[in-house]
């Protein structure tokens, strides 16, 4: 990977995106920071880094995912639809592209154990999988309420060899289980990687991560360009917790002003219901997991727990370049109540025969929203696949049923 | 002068510095903590600022953030309860410690103004990264006579050592051992090797160890080779498990304790 030219979007020599980002560390994570700050760039642009991560996403992943024509999705909505099918990657999600790139870094960097945090367990589920396949010891912080809720994904990161640690402390969710991986990183400075899961945490973890997630947009260009002669569309759309996939599906088009760049928050019940976590309509700038970005919090500073019925999108901040991308309008955040998602999982589930993940909903569930035309290129990164959410569709089963 | 300089001038070994989280176990006990620890001898007090997401913090001073929050504890509430302390014979040095969140959203010229009106003396904000501190901080500081405390770990290069110590006039708090606060430290010979290493530095700002420092024998380890120690968590779990009717008692008899051969001489 290239250096690509200055740009307001991209990360900064000082690991700033405009007002935002920064390493916000007490000094016990500074050298571990440090050390990857120093390195990350040298290892990824290693052309043996680079063969390997290319193979493994080849043959291990099944990349490059397709990119599919929703012809009858794109007739129900009036316009040109095309899904960049993440949900078709092992393990059922994009985050496993992060977690084989981290891992190929941890393991250059001489660590032998792994620490990360998830929420729904994707991200877990994910991390669990690379460090079976390295070999390496595997510690997964998950929110005890997460994991009563998430049962299946907890089973799944056992089966693959890694232990699952509930976060008890604070409201027992995903920003509680990033801050006990961060403490289990402060006490094993020196042999321990830990891989976050989103575009979150101290630079360089959100540059880091939007780099090992950028294969999303890369591949979408070449599969545009040969199925419709463009290299570029006219929307993409991606959901947004911290925001991985959006960071990755947006990462070629940041500098292409003709890409609509639209992210999809999760406005839970409601953007002024008290129970959301549509973190732009709600936040402001503050500093959280290490980095200044726009964050949900009390008048005095205290982060405040957000709501969505998608575990993965309920974090109280957004990652800092999604930050920058907001505070300079160059991506649109359209907040998605439970309720719309529930009915673009429906829809998308009915029309094309794909059960997307809630998270993946939320994206969705922008495309009547963003006013594009008939001929308009609107590309979905389809994040994820909607197995884990079974158990909450088939709650909502009798709602839609005809 | 600064309350600090003058406490470092006078005293250089054995010095005690109690960490407690503002408005714990009660939002009103704040101040009558702070009395008794005077009272009991501590030579300096550090007031934690409660935040809800302490990742430097260990389950002892995490609990007592949380019951400092649902409380109701506040920055704003905290000043409201300082104000008038130097006049009613608080005469301690005193720090506040805390996260950087709550800090910006109060408004950090603000948060300087109020800490000199109520007579802080210092601030220790360990996500405070140095660049920002230099960049955007120190003049504030300075104008309202605030010293600035920074963090060194056994994993702090050297040469960050000695750039941190360059930026900070109150004192370097030494971080015992890699952890977060209130992990059992053993003080054994890594930790002796640390602090011996970071004495031959020969650093111009005074030392105290924290992490891990619970009595008489961590204390006297970790004092050896520095100016004092630094004791949170042990103090917390002393509050919880007291009625606040034998508080003063207690603390008197924890700080004590802390120091016996202090107390003999």
């Amino acid at each position: 990977m290239t250096l690509l030219a200055p740009s307001p979007y991209r990360v900064d020599a000082g690991g700033y995106y405009g007002p935002f980002g920064g390493a916000y560390v007490p000094e016990m994570l500074y050298p571990n920071v440090e050390e990857l700050r120093d390195n990350y760039l040298r290892i990824i642009d290693d052309p043996e880094f680079q063969r390997e991560f290319t193979q493994l996403l080849t043959d291990y992943v099944g990349r490059p995912t397709p990119l599919f024509l929703a012809q009858r999705l794109s007739a129900e909505i009036g316009t040109t639809i095309y899904l960049k099918r993440e949900d078709l990657c092992h393990t059922g999600a994009h985050k496993i592209n992060n977690a084989l790139g981290q891992i190929l870094v941890a393991k250059r960097l001489g660590k032998q154990r792994i620490v990360a945090e998830t929420g729904a367990g994707q991200h877990g589920v994910a991390t669990a999988t690379a460090c079976a396949l390295m070999g390496l010891e595997c510690i997964i912080y998950m929110g005890e309420i997460d994991i009563e809720r998430q049962k299946p994904n907890v089973d799944r990161m056992r089966m693959l060899g890694a232990k699952v640690v509930p976060a008890k402390s604070g409201s027992k969710t995903l920003k509680d289980a990033t801050n006990e991986a961060m403490r289990h990183w402060i006490s094993n400075p020196t042999d321990t990687h830990y891989i976050i899961g989103s575009v979150v945490g101290p630079h360089p973890y959100p540059d880091m991560v939007a780099r090992f997630q950028s294969i999303i947009s890369a591949e979408t260009i070449s599969q545009l360009l040969q199925q419709t002669g463009r290299a570029t569309p006219d929307f993409m759309l991606a959901c947004v917790g911290g925001g991985s996939n959006a960071a990755g599906a947006f990462y070629h088009y940041l500098d292409e002003p003709n890409v609509r760049l639209v992210a999809a928050e999760a406005a839970g019940q409601g953007v002024t219901s008290g129970h959301s976590a549509a973190t732009t309509a709600l936040g402001k700038p503050g500093i959280l997991h290490g980095a200044s970005t726009i964050l949900m919090q009390t008048e005095d500073g205290q982060v405040t727990e957000p709501y969505s019925i998608s575990a993965g999108l309920d974090y109280p901040g957004i990652g800092p370049q999604h930050a920058q991308l907001f505070a300079t309008g160059r991506a649109e955040f359209l907040s998605i109540t439970d309720k719309q998602a529930l009915d673009a999982a429906f829809q998308l589930s009915r029309l094309e025969g794909i059960i997307p993940a809630l998270e993946t909903a939320h994206a969705l569930a922008c495309l009547p929203l963003i006013g594009a035309k008939k001929d308009d290129v609107v590309v979905v990164c389809l994040s994820g696949r909607g197995d884990k959410d079974l158990a909450t569709y088939t709650k909502h089963l009798d709602e839609y049923s005809a | 002068m600064n309350r600090l300089t003058s406490l470092f001038q006078h005293k250089t070994t054995d010095v005690l510095n109690v960490y407690f989280t503002a408005g714990f176990p009660q939002l009103g006990d704040t101040v009558p903590i702070l009395k008794a620890l005077q009272d009991a001898g501590a030579d300096l007090v550090e007031i934690g600022m409660p935040y809800s997401d302490p990742v430097a913090d260990g389950e002892t001073i995490q609990r007592s953030n949380q019951q400092a929050l649902e409380n109701g504890m506040t920055v704003a509430t905290l000043f409201e309860q300082l104000q008038g302390i130097r006049q009613q014979g608080i005469t301690v040095p005193i720090l506040l410690m805390g996260y950087l969140n709550p800090v910006v959203q109060f408004g950090v010229e603000k948060f300087c103004q109020q800490c000199q009106a109520v007579g802080v003396d210092g601030l220790i904000l360990p996500d405070l990264p140095l660049e920002v501190y230099a960049r955007e901080y120190q003049p504030l500081f300075a104008q309202y006579g605030l010293q600035v405390v920074f963090l060194v770990t056994p994993q702090t290069s050297a040469a960050r050592v000695r750039q941190l110590d360059a930026l900070a006039d109150g004192f370097i708090y030494l971080v015992a051992a890699a952890g977060t606060t209130g992990a059992q430290t053993d003080m054994n010979a890594d930790v002796d090797a640390y602090l011996s290493r970071t004495k031959a530095l020969g650093l111009r700002n005074p030392t105290l160890v924290g992490f891990g420092i619970s009595d008489a024998a961590s204390f006297a380890a970790a004092s050896r080779h520095t100016t004092g120690a630094i004791i949170g968590s042990a103090f917390i779990r002393l509050l919880q498990s007291t009625p606040a009717s034998e508080r003063p008692a207690a603390i008197q008899e924890f700080v004590a304790g802390i120091r016996p051969m202090a107390n003999l001489a």
